[in-house]
């Protein structure tokens, strides 16, 4: 059967933001318009609600999102087109020719005005009892427009249950505004396709295959979904009430571990513009509200490093020199759980080239329960791990059933970005305030390398450091160690690094190109599978996935909203900490070098190792039973 | 037993894709057919149909529930759907509907014991000006009294 390839499933008449523009000089390619009796100059193609924007001409809006395809189904934005019998949605109105347009008439502010009072007739919800109280677009327009009686009555009763099935992702429907964002992320934007609506008129819900949990279909975890809902219908499974009771009990040893990410986005949960680093205010807050010790993911972050790096090499040998067939190369990173679960369901016969390597936050889980626990003599079962990630899929992995090799559950909660930052309002505290302060030793200071983790690319900028360095003894040939390939936001990056003169014991790598590519957002995953599945990535020796656009930085744990804009600015914020730190390099770390001596004595993917810090997958398959 | 059903099922799917294509609007008649074979378009349909067209099983489920002539559960041999739109219900809708009930048993959205009839409400079908009208299957009955609807089921029973 012949199988036609879709870029997208989003007819053409829904994307005209992706209709390629002209060129802003070429004869021709602007059109001048008339927004409220004022004239301005757009590019052709250029939508109305494009053009209000560039002009700061505010223009509500509810199902539109930067990252996502077109839909034009909510209706809050329309505006009127002189000439048109009716109102026109200005986020699916393309401009083409002049056209005068009022945002602002009777006829619009009136008709905006109906489509509300439509939306909350149907919306259950009280905005006190609510997570998105204060970050809810429904709630911001209800303000915008006066909002002060149900013109067209009031949700009293429940319709659905609210879905708690997943780990990582609460729904509740009753909440829901059929923007359909959710819907386009899943499938557009992440193309995993776990969320479309279901039945039509008022009976219209948002659901999964025969309205099944979301536990049982094949959610991968990741929580763009939860990034992208203007509602509180979607959110993460929030662990902070157990934590809160942890704290409380001093029979409790509660450590916590901080991702290299959440630093970096944490502000604007309080307000401040992305891409401010919050790193040592985050860890005073974490100590006064009450954490025992305050840890830093970015050393396990090293740690894998070390060991992904030297399974990279072992397979590098098995392969070239021992002529293996059972090692699978290209070696794909598996740091990032919703990648993790995207394979296991979509691509199970290929789970054999993922790095048995697990996550920082799973090592570092074995790793306190057992080296730290004996170190300090704390009985592990009294111990606690609390990870701050930026990450819904976390909650899930921290949860998998193989995760306890330890003895215990390793990291007993994930918590995101979101949630600890409610946690230091509940704590009363006001982080931009707070005065600096340090991790706890040991496992306080990691390299730059570790950090960088946070970025699409860090995984592979991380590793090519310490690779490189190992293999030559010299350090990679880029300035000041930035190795700018492995950086931005391209979905799918592909660069290699010449090995030269390399020292004895890697003979057979001398004059290699070390060949690597890199995707971010399962989607652009989807296409280097694709790839690998033709046969056409023989020459390819590492890949790092990330499930979420951005890396780890636009996680679904992140605070809300997110865009292209934003992104770009937290990868800013941890490029520039990188930059900055005195070590950066994953080998470098002192406590790398300890923790091999003292602990893990068989060296990188040694036997402890493996038990510890390495890991197995599941074959799980589409196929929803 | 189930293996067999769903291989045959699977053979059926690749016929009607050899048929209408592979593409995404070979969509609707593909689970059209399948509906009019089985009376139904079950979870596993929906999973092969969307295996081979490449698209999400979800997408198949949303198509399906929008559908009042698709269902994804059984339902009975003889559909009966009354038409509740303006015009029948004004020609005296309320008083079939009763009487249909009474005579099947059931209430509207539920199927029979013996799985003969479901019970459903549809709109308009544009026979406004002989309501009350209704369909069994695809047949067309219109200007319907309590007293006649009785009669043309009983001939289905
Ligand atoms: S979703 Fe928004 S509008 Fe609805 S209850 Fe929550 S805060 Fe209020
Ligand atoms: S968490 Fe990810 S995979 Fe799951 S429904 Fe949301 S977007 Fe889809
Ligand atoms: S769940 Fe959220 S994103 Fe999805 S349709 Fe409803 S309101 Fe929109
Ligand atoms: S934002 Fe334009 S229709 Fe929803
Ligand atoms: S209203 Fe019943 S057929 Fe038109």
């Amino acid at each position: 059967m012949d199988k036609i390839v879709k870029d997208n499933r989003a007819p053409v008449s829904q994307k005209p933001l992706t209709m390629p523009k002209p060129d802003k000089d070429a004869i021709g390619a602007t059109v001048g318009i008339e927004i409220n009796g004022n004239p301005y100059k757009v590019l052709i193609g250029t939508t109305i609600l494009e053009a209000c924007r560039q002009n700061n001409i505010h223009v509500p809006s509810l199902c539109y999102h930067e990252d996502l395809c077109l839909a034009g189904v909510c209706r809050v934005c329309v505006v009127e087109v002189e000439g048109m019998g009716t109102l026109q949605a200005a986020c699916t109105f393309p401009i083409i020719n002049k056209i005068k347009v009022r945002t602002t008439s009777e006829k619009v502010r009136k008709a905006r005005r109906h489509v509300l009072d439509l939306m909350l007739s149907e919306h259950y919800g009280e905005c006190y009892s609510c997570h998105r109280n204060g970050n809810c677009e429904l709630q911001k327009l209800a303000k915008e427009y006066g909002v002060d009686s149900y013109k067209f009555g009031h949700v009293e009763k429940r319709r659905y249950q609210i879905d708690r099935s997943s780990y990582s992702v609460v729904r509740d429907m009753d909440k829901c505004i059929l923007c359909k964002r959710c819907v386009r992320t899943c499938i557009d934007l992440q193309e995993v396709g776990v969320l479309e609506a279901k039945n039509r008129g008022n009976n219209t819900k948002i659901t999964t295959f025969m309205d099944k949990p979301l536990a049982d279909v094949i959610c991968i975890n990741c929580g763009q979904c939860i990034n992208r809902c203007p509602t509180a219908a979607l959110k993460a499974n929030d662990p902070s009430d157990e934590i809160w009771n942890v704290i409380d009990d001093p029979s409790k040893h509660v450590v916590i571990q901080t991702a290299p990410s959440p630093r970096a986005a944490i502000g604007e949960e309080f307000g401040l513009p992305p891409g401010t680093s919050m790193t040592y205010q985050m860890n005073t807050a974490l100590k006064m509200i009450g954490f025992d010790k305050v840890f830093d993911t970015d050393f396990t972050a090293d740690l894998t490093i070390m060991e992904e790096g030297t399974e990279l090499l072992m397979r590098l040998k098995k392969k070239l020199v021992d002529g293996d067939k059972n090692v699978m190369l290209p070696q794909l990173t598996s740091c990032s759980p919703g990648w993790i679960k995207y394979i296991e369901h979509f691509y199970p016969d290929y789970l054999d080239y993922l790095s048995t390597c697990k996550s920082p936050q799973q090592m570092f889980g074995s790793v306190i329960k057992t080296f730290y626990a004996k170190e300090h003599e704390i009985d592990p079962s009294n111990i606690v791990t609390v990870a701050v990630m930026p990450c819904s899929a976390k909650k899930f992995e921290c949860n998998r059933p193989e995760m306890d090799s330890s003895g215990f559950k390793d990291v007993d909660y994930g918590l995101t970005t979101r949630e600890l930052a409610q946690m230091i309002r509940e704590a009363g505290l006001y982080l931009p305030d707070l005065p600096p302060g340090n991790f706890d030793d040991p496992f306080g200071d990691a390299s730059g390398a570790g950090l960088i983790f946070g970025a699409t690319g860090g995984v592979m900028e991380a590793a090519l450091r310490t690779a490189y360095e190992l293999v030559t003894g010299r350090p990679v040939p880029f300035e000041n160690l930035d190795i700018i390939p492995c950086r931005g936001f391209d979905g799918v990056k592909q660069a290699s690094v010449k090995l030269e003169k390399v020292k004895p014991e890697w003979s057979f790598l001398e004059g290699v190109d070390l060949n690597f590519m890199i995707a971010h957002g399962t989607a652009n995953a989807k296409k280097v599978m694709e790839s690998l599945v033709r046969g056409e990535l023989s020459n390819i020796h590492f890949i790092e996935v990330m499930a979420c656009p951005g890396g780890c930085l636009g996680g679904g744990g992140q605070p809300i909203p997110t865009s292209p804009e934003i992104r770009k600015k937290r990868a800013e914020a941890i490029y520039q900490e990188d930059a900055g730190l005195p070590v950066r390099k994953s080998h470098e770390n002192p406590h790398i070098t300890y923790i091999y001596e003292k602990f893990l004595t068989d060296g990188p993917c040694g036997h402890l190792s493996h038990k510890l810090l390495h890991t197995q997958y599941v074959k799980r398959g589409k196929f929803i039973g | 037993m189930i293996d067999i059903k769903q291989n045959a099922m699977t053979e059926e799917i690749e016929m009607l894709v050899g048929k209408f294509g592979s593409t995404r609007d070979a969509l609707m008649p593909i689970i059209q057919n399948i509906q009019i074979n089985h009376g139904m378009i079950s979870d596993f349909a929906q999973q092969e149909v969307a295996r081979m067209l490449d698209v999400h099983p979800v997408e198949v489920y949303g198509v399906v529930t929008f559908y009042s002539f698709l269902s994804e559960t059984p339902k009975g041999r003889y559909i009966v759907r009354l038409c509740r739109t303006i015009s029948c219900d004004m020609a005296g809708k309320e008083a079939v509907a009763r009487a249909v009930e009474r005579e099947l048993g059931i209430r509207f959205g539920e199927t029979t014991a013996d799985n003969k009839f479901s019970l459903e409400y549809i709109n308009c079908m544009g026979m406004c000006d002989q309501g009350p009208s209704m369909l069994v299957n695809d047949l067309v009955f219109t200007k319907l009294t309590p007293h006649t609807v009785v009669d043309i089921l009983s001939k289905f029973k």
